[in-house]
Order: C-alpha cells, then structure tokens, then sequence
C-alpha cells in the first residue's frame, strides 16, 4: 500500500475541510437568510460542479491556474512556487470542486430554523453573532457535519480533477485514489485492492453518517 | 415622555400609515382582519422591518428615525415579544430558554432569576423539560417568561393565545390580567379577536390595510364606531342608511325609509343630513307574543323570519321587515326565549329598536366597484 499517497491524502481532505468550514457557513447561512437578484445564478454556481465532468472542470482549472492566468502569476509573485503541480495549487482546486457538497447540506440546515426563532433571538438580546453560537450553530450542526464528511469521502476519491491539476508527483500531488490507477496499471493488484477497499469503507462510512445525521435534523424541527 | 410614540409610513411591502401612542402600563391592542399591517407594525417595533417612513420613539429615546438615519438594532432595543408559534429555541430547556434572554445579568444570577420568572408564569418544577416536552399553554408561559425576562421597555404580543384551545386560553387571559400591575412598561397586543381585545386591552385599534380607522376604548369602538367601514370591521350587521329629522331636547328623531325612529339625543348632526345608523342585535328586542311588554312603544317594527341560527346559548334570526327596508335586521336573543315564542324561519315577531343603543354615524361612502 502506498502509505505518502494515503497520508496526502488525508492531510488534503483534513485541511479542504477546515477551509470550507467557515467558508460554508458564511455562504450557506448568507443564502439561506437573503434574498436578492440574481440569487439563482449564485445557487446554480455552487451546484456546477456537480454535474460538470470532472476532466472538464480539472481543464478550467489548470488554465486558471496556469503560469500564463493572472491568478497563476501572481501566485507565484506572491510565493515564488506556480500554482499547478503542487500541493497548495491541489489543495484549492479541491476546496472549489467540493464547494457544492459543503454549501448546499449548510444552506439547507440553516433554511430550516425558522425565522422567527432568529427573530426571538435578537429579541432576547443577542447580537448576530451570539445569535449565531449560541442559536444557530446548535440547531445546523447536523448539516454543517454532513457537509464536512462529504467534502472529506468526496476529496479522498476525486481522480479526475486531481489529475489534471495536480499530476501525480509523489508526496507532493499523488492521492491515494490516483494511486490505485497507477498500482492497477502497475500489475499490483493487491496494493489496489488494499487501497480500494480502505476508500469504500471510508465511503460507506461517511454515507452512513450523513444519514444519521439528516434523520437528526427531521427530529428537531419536531 | 414615558411610553412609546410610534409612526410609520410605506408603500411596499404592504401599504401602511399609521401613527399611535401607548402609555406605559398600558395595554393597547391592534386589531384587523389579515393582511391589515398589524404584524408589520409589531415588526417595526422590534426593529424586525424596517419603514420607508417612520419614527419609533420609547421613554425618549429614538430606536427609530428615518429622517434622522437612526436604526437601532434589534438586540439593543429593550423589547420582549410573544409570536403565535412562541419561536422558543428548540435545543434548551425551559429555564434556558429564559437565561438566554438574561444576557444583561452576570452569569451567577441568571439561574435565580430564570427561575423567578418561572415561577411568575407558574411553571416552577418543569425548569428541565425541553419546549417539545411542554403542552401549547406551557410553552406561551416560557416565551412570556422569556419576553420579560430582559426588563424590556416595550412588550410586544403577536396573537399569542391563538394556538391555544379554547379552556388553557381562558387561564392565560387570567393568567395575564393577573400580571397586569407588575408590567409597567407599554404592552402592544396584536390580534383579530375583538373579544380578546374587549377583555385585555385599555385601548384599541381598528385597521384596515395598514390605516388606523380608529383608535379609542375598546367598548366604545365596538358601539360606537365612527364609520360604517369600522362598524362592519366590528363586526356590526343592522347598518341601514338615514337622514335626521329634527333634533329635540332628549331626543334625535330619525327618518328610516319612511319610519320614523327616536333615538339617544345625538346633537352633532344637524336636520336634514343623510346618515347611516346601527343597532346591535342585541338591543333588538323582541315583543312575547302571549303580553305587551313595556318596551312596545319604542321604536316598533314587524316583520317575519327568514333566517334562525340556534348557536348554544344565543340564537340570531334574520328578520325581513315590513315596509321600505330591503335590508334584513338581525337580532340576537337568549335561545331559550328564541324557544319559548317558537320562532321559527317564516314566523311574523314585532320587535323594537331600543333608542339609547342607536348609533349615528356619517352617510356611507359608496362601496369601491
């Protein structure tokens, strides 16, 4: 088993997860609340990469990123490293494509407390963000967790986009699910094996929990 | 200036202009059909929506200003509020529903006070349950607890004991009345229940799409509403139109379609001007069949029954009259005297119309095609 690519790969999910954290619930809990023009467009964004091929999307984004984009140079300016092929360049490609899987169970958990317990909570005293804590974060968490175990399975298996954006440099972009193709390709069917049933346990898992979690949410509108 | 000054103006969301004030202690109720603003002006109270016009002004001090550009947020207005749906927050329990309000206290006396406030609305015992554990009466008890449990300035009441049956409402309208002298702070009540409003409030309301018709004691709005717009939003049915005949020491005399009526002196309205009038069902009296009563000289009518409504202990008959009057009268009488003169639908009763409950208003405008 390929221990590095494994061990990239968590780090990848661990750290996708702590950016979309407060990301996620800026953005869920801002369209939940609004309502504005445009708002479709804005919701139809954040779905897109669900239903665009990830070599499509993995495209958009070594463009994006690449030495000749604006974004890419000034990476670079910034830090002297380019942007694909590396770790960081991996790392936000995999916060934009899990973007969906993190907002949309954040949106929908803070869509369900209703607006006039928002409304008592500022009627008790609570400023926006004690309302938050202490109202808010209590009653969307089973959302807010779902949303980072799916980001977490979604980023341990995506193949596509990573191939495309991060190649497969050992120790730097290698993921665990690229290298299983590699292994495959390689004749090292028990490696393969080994790292596929790590990655449909981890899936099984968080399927699992995303479920447990969204019977909760029904429970406590009750 | 002690109290609260409220007055707001915009076209949209939903048309409102409104200007009232309410003292502290007092409780003023806002009453109309939905859609009249009633909750929007709650709303802006709390600082929950925002006028294109408007001041709200409490003991003084502006939360609201638009000329001035001053909005204080919601949390910083000292207000509590009672919903229909109570909006307790759903993951604490009963007392910290309360602490939750108590954020002005340090940490070490919330719990004290949270069950003080408990025992105010009489929950002490039920501090642990959580609001989906508590019946419909007991959780209206927590957001009243809740509402003044940060001393607020204002307390406002969105129909809070329409979600209740019909008995736990009777004990929280006690359970309020009772609390009456130790709330000195200016109490807004929201709701379409006109007895509520009899029965709770100091003064009242009426309006309609988010105009104030009238704004008086409850009972005089009831009997004497000013306009027919606000007699018909009261509920009032035997509105007929007029013209006063003459005025007289003790008594105006009216012209009804050619009957004549002698009614409670009512000297503002000068001979000849055309009215409308109305009587409450209840003060149409009907005559026993079997001996005269004393009131058959007052005002008398005939007519005959076209419509009989036994609903408990009242019964309302709809009466088609002899004469002019197209319109049919209704009255209301106890369904045991309903029984005893065997009314029925088809029935010929001589009623009268006792002049001290005559009501005079101005002509109705003619309704909107």
């Amino acid at each position: 088993m390929d221990t590095s690519a494994l061990w990239l790969s968590l780090r990848l999910g661990l750290l996708t997860v702590l950016i979309l954290l407060p990301f996620g619930i800026l953005t869920g809990r801002w369209l939940a609340y609004r309502q504005f023009r445009g708002k479709a467009i804005v919701e139809a964004a954040v779905a897109l990469p669900l239903v665009l091929p990830p070599t499509v999307f993995g495209y958009y984004l070594l463009v994006a990123f690449g030495a000749a984009s604006p974004l890419g140079q000034a990476w670079t300016a910034l830090t002297g490293q380019p942007l694909v092929f590396t770790f960081q360049g991996l790392l936000l490609a995999s916060v934009i494509f899990n973007i969906p899987f993190a907002i949309q169970p954040m949106q929908r958990s803070f869509e369900a407390i209703p607006a006039e317990v928002r409304d008592a909570a500022a009627c008790c005293g609570m400023t926006p963000f004690e309302a938050l804590r202490r109202v808010e974060l209590p009653l969307a968490w089973p959302g807010i967790l779902t949303a980072l175990v799916l980001s977490f399975a979604h980023t341990l298996g995506e193949f596509g986009i990573v191939l495309m954006v991060g190649g497969s440099i050992p120790g730097e972009t290698k993921t665990v699910a690229i290298a299983i193709y590699d292994r495959v390709q390689a004749f090292d069917d028990a490696a393969a094996a080994k790292m596929s049933a790590l990655l449909l346990a981890i899936s099984l898992v968080a399927i699992a929990v995303t479920f447990a979690l969204s019977g909760r949410i029904g429970r406590r509108r009750g | 200036m002690q109290g609260l000054a409220v007055q707001l103006c915009q076209e949209t969301p939903i048309p409102l202009e409104a200007a009232f004030g309410c003292a502290a202690g007092e409780m003023l109720a806002l009453v109309g059909p939905s859609g009249s603003g009633k909750s929007t002006i709650l709303r802006c109270i709390a600082g929950l929506h925002r006028p294109e016009r408007g001041s709200v002004v409490v003991d003084g001090e502006a939360w609201l200003d638009r000329s001035r550009g001053i909005d204080v947020a919601t949390h910083r207005r000292g207000v509590g509020i009672v919903v229909q749906s109570y909006a307790l927050f759903p993951h604490m329990t009963a007392i910290g529903n309360i602490e939750a309000a108590l954020g002005h206290l340090p940490q070490s006396q919330r719990r004290d006070k949270a069950r003080e406030l408990l025992a105010l609305v009489h929950l002490s015992g039920l501090e642990d349950r959580r609001p989906a554990e508590l019946s419909g009466g007991q959780q209206q008890r927590v957001a009243v607890a809740r509402a003044l449990a940060r001393e607020p300035k204002v307390l406002l009441l969105d129909e809070p004991f329409s979600a209740v049956d019909k008995v736990t409402r009777g004990r929280l309208y006690q359970q309020l009345a009772g609390m009456r002298q130790r709330l000195a702070m200016p109490i807004v009540l929201v709701t379409h229940d006109l007895d509520e409003a009899l029965m709770l409030a100091d003064s009242m309301c009426l309006l309609q799409r988010g105009r104030i018709l009238q704004h008086g004691k409850p009972l005089e709005l009831l009997q004497r509403p000013a306009t027919v717009e606000a007699a018909r939003l009261v509920g009032q049915r035997n509105i007929f139109p007029g013209r006063v005949l003459e005025q007289r020491a003790e008594l105006t005399i009216l012209d009804w379609r050619g009957r004549q009526l002698e009614v409670a002196p009512q000297p503002q309205w000068a001979p000849g001007t055309d009215i409308a009038w109305l009587i409450p069902p209840s003060k149409v009296v009907l005559h026993r069949r079997d001996r005269p009563s004393r009131g058959e000289a007052e005002n008398p009518v005939m007519g005959s029954i076209v419509a009989h409504v036994a609903l408990g202990d009242t019964t309302i008959s709809t009466v088609k009259l002899d004469g002019n009057e197209t319109r049919t009268l209704t009255l209301q009488v106890r369904t045991y005297v309903a029984e005893r003169n065997k009314l029925g639908i088809g029935e010929q009763v001589a009623l009268s119309l006792l002049a001290q409950a005559i009501h005079i208003m101005p002509a109705a405008a003619p309704r909107k095609r």
